[in-house]
């Protein structure tokens, strides 16, 4: 009997036996999150209800010595739920209660699994909303949410799930429940809980999590914005933050973005743009009001070739239709495609993605831009034929040299993706091995035994108690190539 | 880079040190921070020396770094509306034009380095977040000397782990802080404030009245004297024609009228030198806390539930009593400053969660506790 099958007798016995999974059919379904080019069939899986059969089957690995990977709703898109052959995949699936809505406080209390949306639609009873939206939010979950430190559209004006997040129980990599910030601002002590947030997954798991709640604002108004090229549309995003203006959201797509939402969503973007900006500003109606006017006269100024201001919700919902369905309708015009997500600062923005073009045209594969452009938050698609010989290699280095040109322009090589299982060759590109080792440092610290979602983020784990050797300059690109 | 004798001002909070070293880049920071292990110095940094006084004294102290050199605005990127600070920077020192960072501090003088190293905040935290929430990006030196970065320049980045929230509010434990990048916000062309006074049993009701408005104000603030009625003051910043129709609103809404910031806005409500007190609230028990500190009186954040209190007398049984309160109404009580007879003889930081996990934070980042020694939560 392995340890991994005396863990599963012992947690069939103490949760139950429906709470554990270990039929090799049933494991394969959880072989992937969203990133479905890393596959790995888990040993087991551990569907919990409540926090304490999760520190349960935390505690039940620590005691075994087998690594743990916990997941959501499995959409995160950097493989930061990938599992671990010989480990426990520990779903929140079931973790699915809204405990507290609290308008007075401005805050929710909800458990693990609990879907993105869910939060806003519970709160708007009220008046209120839960302001971070990944594109995914109908089915993402908030501990996922959590564990990467999601963004999304409104983030430039809002803050990601870090602002977002007050309080947490989360079960440590030790298995023991610890309660990080709360209801009230400002917990003394070390900001755990803000080290947590965006920890992927290897500082625990979050079990319950006190959210902050935003008003709803009294007026939103969106504009759709076509210009000839993507420079111009740039220069006009340029323009309204120069001007002042923090719009709830400055979103961009190109000529072949829009090529594909087209065909798969029609929505009836202005035929023949070169690039759509989607615009949109909330707030005070009179404060949102006079905005509005100042956007609109910046993006004519910028050689808007039309403007489309939306009429009523519905009008609105069909201009973010196009952009939100974007990823998948990329399908329409292409049988494969990488989803990349770096950040480069905003005033980069023209001479990257003509960057990203010429590297593009020199490997032979087109790649479709629809990003943040208010934040620099990029999200190119790059498009190719598994079918045809040598293009999924030229696919895989043209989205490689965009994550370079990221970090050439003193950007980030994930803005909310996380770094997950697909990025960590990356890090030592963007971080120096000190910043690396002391990242480590949290690291040893909530998980010394490093059976926390092992494997991910970092290149390089080092064990915990091992003295930090110092190492050349040369040795960060090196270690790179070993994974 | 070494350190020179110190002189007769050198001390924290009644503590007299060694030697203090001034560094003037990151890199000397490293040597002296090298050269300090070596000699197993126990460390304190000094920035502008406003709360210098916060926190119970240093169990040892040898070698006070202090950053007055570490000084300046390495980047101000306009357009992508980012900035990069050395540590020793004032925060009155900085001028973005048509930008600001909208970190509010209640101390004159105080620098970049100190308000992230304490986590301060003021009345704007409500509309635009702390230090935490601004801070993009971080350099630091460990104990020991190891240069270390985490974020970067842009505003939206998840690689890596958030070291910058870890150092925010650490109260120079965990190491030096050299940098940091924050994010700025546009100044607002307009802004008014709307104030109106009135018993505390009133200020729930036109806290809940705000709370419901849609007018996104960028502060709330409260102020009651000692056995004094209740001033409410509401800020609301954006474009005149914005702003004109906010504060018509407020002032239906409160019963209030318009007019300048108080006197007392975003200021401490104790004397220098005083005992201080900051209690948390979940935002629906702030007017309990309020009516609690009818005997000390009570300033602060009512729209972030984020409150602050002069203490005198009978120091131990209010802190004691206050803290009761403010655990009651489902946050905290500090006692940041006070004289040192005082501080001796309560509890200055009170329970705190989650303290098992950050010794180990500590032990990880200063395994010699050479930091700031016993100036931090559990004696850390």
């Amino acid at each position: 009997m392995t340890s991994l099958d005396e863990l599963a007798a012992g947690l069939r016995t103490a949760l139950g036996a429906d709470r554990v999974v270990s039929d090799r059919v049933e494991l394969r379904t959880y072989e992937c999150d969203g990133l479905a080019h890393y596959k790995v069939t888990p040993g087991l899986v551990v569907l919990p209800r409540d926090a304490a059969e999760c520190a349960r089957t935390v505690a039940g690995c620590v005691a075994a010595g087998v690594p743990f990977v916990a997941r959501g709703s499995g959409t995160g898109l950097s493989g930061g739920a990938l599992p671990h052959a010989d480990g426990v995949l520990i779903v929140t699936a079931k973790m699915r209660d809204i405990l507290e809505v609290a308008p007075a406080d401005e805050r929710a209390v909800v458990q693990p699994g609990v879907i993105n949306l869910q939060v806003s639609r519970a709160a708007a009873a009220h008046g209120y909303y839960y302001a971070p939206d990944p594109s995914s939010q109908q089915i993402c979950s908030i501990g996922g949410n959590v564990a990467e430190n999601s963004g999304g559209a409104h983030c430039l004006k809002y803050g990601f799930t870090t602002n977002h997040v007050l309080g947490a129980e989360i079960v440590t990599p030790d298995g023991d429940l610890v309660e990080l910030g709360g209801r009230a601002p400002d917990t003394p002590g070390y900001d755990l809980l803000g080290a947590f947030v965006g920890s992927e997954g290897t500082l625990g798991i979050a079990t319950r999590v006190t959210v902050r709640l935003t008003r709803l604002p009294e007026s939103v108004r969106t504009l759709l914005a076509a210009f000839a090229t993507t420079d111009a549309a740039g220069a006009a995003t340029s323009a309204i933050i120069a001007a002042g203006v923090v719009p709830a959201a400055v979103e961009m797509m190109d000529a072949l973005a829009i090529e594909a939402a087209e065909a798969a969503v029609a929505c009836g973007y202005p035929p023949g743009a070169g690039a759509v900006l989607i615009v949109e500003l909330d707030g005070p109606a009179a404060e949102v009001a006079a905005q509005f006017a100042q956007v609109t006269a910046l993006c004519e100024a910028n050689g808007a070739t039309e403007l489309r201001i939306a009429a009523d919700d519905a009008e609105r919902a069909l201009f973010w239709k196009g952009r939100k369905s974007a990823f998948a309708a990329v399908g329409r015009i292409s049988p494969d495609y990488i989803v990349q997500d770096g950040v480069i600062p905003r005033t980069a923005l023209p001479e990257v993605l003509h960057r990203i073009g010429e590297v593009a045209s020199a490997h032979g594969v087109r790649v479709a831009n629809v990003f943040h452009a208010g934040d620099g938050n990029l999200h190119p698609l790059v498009l190719f034929d598994a079918a045809t010989d040598g293009e999924a290699e030229r696919a895989e280095e043209v989205s490689g040299a965009i994550i370079d040109l990221c970090i050439e322009y003193g950007g980030s090589i994930t803005g909310e993706h996380g770094v997950g299982t697909d990025k960590a060759k990356y890090m030592p590109r963007m971080f120096t091995d000190d910043d690396l080792v002391t990242m480590q440092l949290l690291r040893c610290a909530f998980d010394p035994a490093g059976l926390a979602n092992p494997g991910k983020i970092f290149p390089t784990p080092r064990l915990c108690g091992e003295v930090p050797r110092r190492h050349s300059a040369a040795d960060a690109p090196a270690a790179a190539e070993i994974f | 880079m070494r350190w020179q004798p110190a002189g007769t001002d050198d001390h924290v909070a009644g503590v007299p040190a060694r030697f203090v070293a001034a560094p003037a880049s990151t890199e000397e920071a490293s040597e002296v921070l090298r050269a300090a292990a070596a000699e197993d110095l126990a460390v304190v940094v000094r920035g502008g020396g406003t709360k210098l006084g916060w926190g119970p004294p240093p169990r040892r102290l040898d070698l006070i770094v202090d950053t007055h050199r570490l000084t300046g605005v390495v980047e101000h990127a306009a357009g992508d509306l980012i900035t990069v600070l050395r540590a020793g920077t004032r925060l009155s020192d900085l001028d973005f034009g048509s930008q600001q960072l909208a970190l509010d501090s209640p101390l004159p003088g105080a620098t970049v380095g100190g308000s992230v190293a304490v986590n301060v905040s003021g009345p704007r935290r409500m509309l635009y977040g702390t230090a935490r929430d601004l801070l993009i990006g971080i350099t630091v030196v460990r104990p020991g000397g190891t240069v270390a970065h985490s974020g970067g320049k842009v505003v939206k980045n998840v690689a890596g782990y958030d070291l910058g929230k870890l150092f925010t509010g650490s109260y120079g434990t965990l190491g030096l802080i050299t940098e940091c990048a924050f994010r700025l916000h546009p100044v607002p062309p307009a802004r008014a404030v709307v104030t109106r006074t009135v018993p505390t049993a009133g200020v729930g009701a036109l806290l809940a009245a705000v709370r419901d408005e849609q007018i996104v104000p960028s502060a709330v603030e409260v102020d009651r004297p000692p056995e004094g009625e209740v001033t409410v003051a509401v800020l609301v910043e954006g474009t005149a024609e914005g702003v004109r129709d906010r504060a018509a609103r407020l002032e239906k809404v409160l019963g209030g009228q318009s007019g300048d910031l108080p006197s007392w806005w975003g200021a401490y409500p104790w004397q220098p030198g005083g005992t201080g007190l900051k209690l948390t609230a979940a935002l629906s028990k702030v007017p309990d806390l309020v009516e609690a500190a009818g005997e000390t009186g009570i300033r602060g954040s009512a729209g972030t539930g984020v409150l602050y209190a002069p203490v005198t007398g009978d120091v131990p049984r209010i802190v004691e009593r206050l803290r009761a309160e403010a655990v009651r109404a489902g946050g905290h009580a500090v006692v940041l400053t006070a004289p040192a007879e005082v501080g001796q003889a309560v509890d200055m930081w009170g329970p705190v969660p989650g303290l098992d996990l950050m010794r180990r934070v500590k032990d990880q980042f200063d395994p010699g506790h050479h930091f700031a020694p016993g100036r931090f939560v559990g004696g850390i």
